[in-house]
């Protein structure tokens, strides 16, 4: 049991480098966000997996089973509101963008 | 009634989370959820009819199950544009139009598809949704918005209407 | 098997460094946010791996009132920077 929890640990700082990685390497703004928050999210989550089979089913791992869905949530609407807000102040799209549908719509 | 939901959700979720049946930790639970209930119960829930229909809980796991195949996806497809030397994006952000009409499935489905390979969700205006795409396969509406969100719309439309 | 764990906490560690570069070197104030807002992830698997190496259970309970509270500041930096006051 201790064995799959340090598997899965080991494969979400994996994930949590790869997405570190992208924070540094792309061009702008919303490139960033994406890769980051992707590769991030699923690795902090494959670590509380991992924290699951470490315990097993008494209270710390019921606390790391709801630790999931709650990071879920609120990783991904707090990069939806950056990015909204990111568009709102005026950042432009990078140099090698090919199409932006949202340019012309009224902003709320 | 709806009140009543609030109030046995917040106090299931407040047993997992301190997971002890002492009685004093049930008398704090009952009287926390009784505030919680109090104050946001007339913001979330419509009605509790489709929390006692037990096919969308099927659904629920069936589209749990294609969400985490499409998740880990997402990462290896992230971890090979990024890790790649030459890095190959093409960003933009396109409109895809959506069939779902609460509004409780609008953002499921937005942040399904914030963690789906590539996409993000900007904005929702009406029946809209402006996603930012990172590499733009093709100028087609119709083969987009099958691309982007036709694999989910029809379980979310199961589970949430 | 505490020890190798160790070893994976400390590159935990080394990867908010990342994000503090973004943070100290962004080109616009939209950068620096998404460098705060990965940080405030990155610390709650920090949590995790610390809650087994030192087995203490209640830094789990730490993690997720950090889970929340990086939400609600992140969501309050992105109001300000699209130009709303806080009460709206």
């Amino acid at each position: 049991m201790e064995t799959i929890g340090f598997i899965f640990i080991c494969t979400g700082i994996l994930f949590n480098l790869f997405g570190c990685i992208g924070l540094i390497r792309l061009p702008d703004v919303y490139n960033r966000l994406q890769s980051a928050t992707k590769c991030v999210t699923l690795g902090t989550c494959s670590i509380l997996a991992g924290v699951i089979f470490y315990y097993g089913f008494n209270d710390a791992g019921f606390k790391a089973i709801i630790a999931i869905p709650l990071l879920f949530f609120a990783a991904t609407v707090a990069a939806h509101a950056l990015v909204k807000g990111a568009y709102i102040f005026g950042v432009k799209l990078g140099d090698k963008s090919v199409k932006d549908d949202y340019k012309d719509v009224p902003k709320s | 009634m709806k009140y009543i939901a609030i109030f046995i959700l917040s106090f299931i979720f407040w047993l997992f989370l301190t997971f002890s049946l002492d009685l004093s930790n049930i008398i704090i639970g009952v009287v926390a959820s009784i505030i919680t209930a109090f104050i946001f119960g007339r913001y979330f829930l419509k009605d509790v009819i489709p929390f006692l229909q037990p096919q969308r809980y099927f659904w629920l796991i069936v589209y749990l199950f294609i969400f985490t195949w499409e998740c880990i996806k997402a990462n290896f497809d992230v971890a090979y544009r990024v890790l790649h030397p030459a890095m190959p994006i093409k960003p933009g952000i396109v409109k895809v139009k959506l069939g779902l009409k609460t509004n409780i499935a609008k953002t499921i489905l937005a942040n399904s598809i914030t963690m789906t390979p590539g996409t993000i969700s900007v904005d929702i205006i009406g029946d809209e949704i402006y996603v930012h795409w990172i590499y733009v396969y093709s100028e087609n509406p119709e083969e987009y918005s099958q691309r982007i969100s036709g694999r989910f719309e029809k379980y979310i439309k199961k589970i949430f209407e | 098997m505490i020890d190798y764990l160790n070893i994976l906490l400390y590159v935990q560690i080394a990867l908010c460094i990342f994000c503090l570069y973004r943070i100290i070197r962004g080109p616009s104030i939209a950068d620096r946010m998404v460098g705060i807002d990965i940080f405030g992830i990155l610390v709650v698997g920090i949590c995790a791996i610390l809650s087994i190496t030192t087995q203490r259970k209640f830094i789990l309970d730490i993690g997720i009132a950090w889970i929340i509270l990086s939400f609600i500041g992140t969501l309050t930096l992105a109001k300000y920077l699209s130009g709303k006051k806080l009460n709206e």
